[in-house]
Order: C-alpha cells, then structure tokens, then sequence
C-alpha cells in the first residue's frame, strides 16, 4: 500500500480523537481519546519513517509512546485522588483548580 | 495480500477509534481502545516497524490499558450514570471534521513524490530492536536519558497523588491480616508489638 493511505488513516484517528476530546465529559475517556490522538502521531511518524527508509522515526514513536505511558499514570493519578476526595468525576464540574 | 491486511487493520483502527468516542460505558471504552491499539500494531507490522509494534503490544496493550482497567473499575460507581453530551457537543463533531478533513489536504496535497510510492528501499535490519537500539544509545542518547528521567518523575508523581490522605479515615474495629501474623509467635518484644499490631494488638 502506498504511503498516503496510512496518513489518511492517521489524519482520521487524530480527528475521532480531537472530537471525543471536545465532546465527551468523563475524564477517563478524555484521557482515552489523548491516547488515540497520540497514536495516530505515532502512525504518521511511522509511516514517514519508512517512506525515507530511516529509523530515526521510529526512535521518536517510541519516545511519544514514553511519554504517553508518562501522562496516562499522572492522569490516572489524578482521577484516582479525585474520587478519595468524593470530587464529581466530570471535567465539566471541574472549574477550580485549588485543592 | 498487504493491501488486504492494510484495509482490516486500518478498519480495525479507524472502528476502534469511534468506540472509544461514542461507547457509553467506559469499560467498553478502554476494551475498544484495546482493539484500536492492535490494529496499529498490525499497521506498524506492515511499515516494517517490527520493534516498535512488539513495544506497541506489550507496553501499550499490555501495561497500559491494565492500568486503565483498574482505575476504571475503581471509579465505575461514580462515573457510570454520568449525563453524556455537553453544551457544545455539535461544535465539537463540526470540528473534529474540519479538523480531519483539513489535515487530509495538508498531508495529502502537500506534492510529496513518496506519498504515493510504497518507501524508500531500505537496508536488511530495518525497524528491528538492534538498529533501534544502536539509534537509541548513539544519536538520540540524551532523549533516552531524558525518558527515563521522565518515568521516574511519573511514577513518583502517580504515587503521591494517588497515595491516602488524611482526609478518608480508616474504620476502626477492623482486624488488619498480615502474613507475618501466620509465621510470628506471639510475645517476642518485636517492634510490631509494640505499636499494637499483630496478634497483640486489640484494634
């Protein structure tokens, strides 16, 4: 398959994402659907990666996924100190910052 | 035959995707992204990206949407009825289509000759853990570094947020079973004693 079908794959995943981003209220799927936005950049960076037949692509895919795995155990943190403190799980709910 | 891969796989992904947008539960979520995750595993197997699919695989499908399904059922209660829809949910799916629609013109229209080729030819090794590894500990060795210097922040950061706060009390009454209380005897003088724990201790 050519290159362009696995970006437009990519440019699809990355907007599903944005979208559950704007529209969903439940933190944990937020935190999903960064995921798949993640995902579809580690695709694209893939993709390009074997288009110019370097790895150095994939050295940064593997970086992204770091620091995915980074964001997800913070987040999952967060939501787990939110709900000792009987703190609403919805972002909505959420307009202060302060403890 | 890869193009026939290519098309269940990115199906697989593209319908992964749109579970974990628009399933109600967010148990089915994560079980959806989980479908997601392999399906791009599938593609990278097919951009000759061995290594990072198998890291794919394991990290992500493995560790990290265990993680996700612990912490969703450990909150399930407080988050299953949730009202779904916000004040500018229409806004958001005009978005994600202009958004979509618009970086399908910049990738695809942006005149590159190898968009439409199957890649440049490639030396044997390419995408295995070797030429990553070598990558990894010679060119980009200070992002390596600064990587793993970033877990460790994580996990540290996941530990004190998540840790018990003064705030949530134990109840008390409760008879806390260790496996020390199995193998220790009892008056001994040890420091478990001492505090009331173990097999002396009247909570």
């Amino acid at each position: 398959m050519d290159i362009g079908w696995y970006l437009a794959v990519s440019a699809i995943v990355f907007a599903i994402g944005a979208g559950g981003v704007l529209t969903r209220r439940n933190p944990l799927v937020t935190l999903l659907c960064l995921e798949l936005m993640l995902n579809a950049a580690n695709l694209a960076l893939i993709a390009f990666s074997r288009m110019h037949g370097n790895g150095d692509g994939q050295v940064f895919a593997i970086i992204v996924m770091v620091v995915a795995a980074c964001e997800v155990t913070v987040g999952l943190g967060v939501i787990v100190a939110m709900h000792r403190r009987r703190l609403p799980i919805d972002v909505d709910e959420l307009r202060e910052l302060h403890g | 035959m890869s193009a026939v891969l290519f098309f269940i796989a990115g199906l697989g992904a593209v319908a992964g995707a749109l579970g974990v947008v628009f399933l109600r539960n967010a148990f089915y979520s994560v079980l959806a992204l989980v479908c997601h995750l392999l399906s791009l595993a599938a593609l990278f197997l097919l951009l000759d990206a061995q290594f990072v699919a198998a890291a794919q695989v394991i990290v992500y499908a493995g560790a990290v949407m265990v993680l996700y399904v612990f912490v969703v059922s450990y909150v399930s209660d407080a988050s299953a009825a949730m009202p779904v829809g916000g004040v500018g949910r229409t806004t958001g799916y005009l978005f994600a289509v202009a958004l979509a629609a618009e970086l399908m013109i910049a990738m695809l229209g942006s005149g590159l000759k190898a968009i439409d080729s199957r890649g440049a030819h490639f030396a044997a090794g390419f995408g295995g853990p070797g030429q990553i590894g070598e990558l990894l500990l010679t060119k980009f060795l200070f992002a390596f570094e600064a990587a793993s210097f970033l877990l460790l922040m994580a996990a540290v950061g996941a530990v004190v947020l998540a840790r018990r706060r003064g705030g949530v009390v134990e109840e008390p009454g409760r008879p806390v079973l260790s496996v020390m209380d199995l193998i220790r005897e009892d008056n001994l003088g040890s420091m478990a004693e001492a505090v009331n724990a173990g097999h002396g201790g009247e909570r």
